[in-house]
């Protein structure tokens, strides 16, 4: 190798043949970098890039999460909200049928009671009526006997007789009439 | 150490640098292993760990500054580099690929860094050793997950050709795979650098020698600086390009091993 600097000072060299030192070197040097950065420089470096990426993932699973979470609870209000419209609508539909049912069935009810009212009515004055009829005719009969009595001058005390007179007197004033 | 090779400089005109500028002598006697490439790819390894280490050591899920910058360089081979060519299987060879990157992107910068001004990769030896730790690298990849004899078959006859093709396809695929891979690879990396350095050295070398000439000499001589400084920036994006193609062109390599066919 040496002749190699010896020959320096003369004549030209070819660059293309290497020195044997150098390789040696080259390769132990090149080695030597290689496990220096293998062991002690690449893992530090991975294991940075690893962790930066778990922090930057699971900050983005956790907006991700919360985003969802508040998706999920918007649409539950909205549903519960709706419901309640939905409850609402029925209750004032509900109550507007009961409503007119209320109306229908008291003025049904006040139409029967008007209609028993009037009935009982008719009935205590047709009792009223025949009860005028019975008295009316009882004291008619009497007073017409007596009259009677006293015109023909007998008595006319058998009961049977009696009312026979006053009957065919009664058939006779309807006759008349 | 380059001023002590260029005698020319002084005295009888301008001497252009050459690959002798390349050519430098041990630093402690005549051991081989005291050269100044030799100490910038050891700075290199240091330097990279000792960043890196720095950076990660208190990896938190927020960053410190330092942390952020480590970091970004990771993620730029891990992400852009590896995920994006090797695909899901892409965790196992981060390591490398980073390694890689950062082991080429140091000692490029190397050639422009004040003072140390040297890019290591412009020593052939270099290049062909990461070419080889890639080749080997693929070609073991590729064989684990296939098995030696398929693989050797898929590269050799490629599946879905038609057989005739394969007169023509097969020396070529053979070639690729085993001589014009590594060799692209470990050339165009040092091509690059040595050719960068080169002209950076004309550029600013040439400047030199103009200030100490005649009058209208001196008037140019800051246009040639001028140059030089430009052509630095330049070559510092060819350095980061170079570092990046290397290791995509790894990427690719692995994804291609690990492919059902290749």
């Amino acid at each position: 190798m040496n002749k190699f600097y010896f020959a320096a000072e003369g004549e030209t060299l070819n660059p293309l043949i290497p020195h044997t030192s150098e390789i040696i070197v080259g390769a132990v040097a090149f080695t030597l970098l290689f496990l220096v950065l293998r062991s002690k420089v690449v893992p530090m470096f991975e294991k940075a890039f690893t962790a930066r990426t778990e922090a930057i993932q699971g900050g983005m699973e956790r907006a991700e999460k919360a985003q969802l979470e508040a998706q999920r609870a918007l649409s539950q209000y909205n549903e519960q909200l709706s419901k309640a419209r939905e409850e609402a609508q029925t209750l004032r539909e509900e109550a507007r049928v009961q409503g007119v049912s209320i109306v229908e069935e008291l003025r049904a009810k006040a139409q029967e009671e008007a209609a028993r009212i009037t009935s009982a009515a008719h009935a205590s004055i047709e009792a009223e009526r025949q009860q005028a009829i019975t008295s009316l005719r009882n004291e008619v009969g009497a007073l017409a006997v007596e009259l009677a009595s006293k015109i023909v001058g007998e008595s006319l005390d058998d009961q049977a007789r009696q009312s026979r007179i006053v009957d065919r007197f009664l058939d006779d004033l309807e006759k008349s009439k | 150490m380059l001023a002590l090779v260029r005698q020319g400089a002084e005295g009888e005109g301008f001497v252009p640098p050459s690959t002798k500028d390349f050519e430098l002598p041990p630093i402690f006697g005549d051991n081989p292993y005291t050269t100044k490439p030799i100490f910038l790819v050891l700075l290199s390894v240091v330097l990279i760990s000792v960043f890196f280490i720095a950076a990660s050591r208190k990896a938190a899920v927020v960053p410190s500054k330092l942390q952020f910058a480590g970091e970004s360089v990771y993620a730029f081979v891990r992400n852009d580099l590896a995920k994006d060519v090797i695909g899901h299987e892409f965790l196992r060879f981060v390591p490398y690929l980073f390694t890689l990157f950062t082991f080429i992107l140091v000692n490029n910068w190397f050639g422009i860094i004040p003072l140390l001004q040297f890019p290591t990769m412009s020593h052939v030896g270099f290049a062909y050793v990461l070419a080889a730790f890639t080749f080997f690298v693929f070609h073991y990849i590729g064989i684990k997950k296939h098995g030696v004899f398929k693989y050797l078959k898929d590269i050799m006859f490629m599946p879905g050709v038609p057989k005739a093709a394969y007169i023509l396809i097969t020396p070529l695929e053979i070639l690729t795979f085993f001589l014009v891979r590594p060799l692209t690879l470990s050339l165009r990396l040092f091509a690059n650098m040595f050719a960068g350095h080169l002209l950076l050295l004309v550029f600013i070398l040439g400047g030199e020698h103009l200030a100490q000439g005649a009058l209208a000499l001196k008037l140019v001589s800051p246009f040639a600086f001028g140059i030089g400084i430009v052509l630095t920036f330049f070559e510092f994006m060819v350095q980061c390009l170079q570092a990046y193609i290397f290791t995509l062109l790894t990427a690719l390599y692995i994804a291609g091993a690990l492919a059902d066919e290749h």
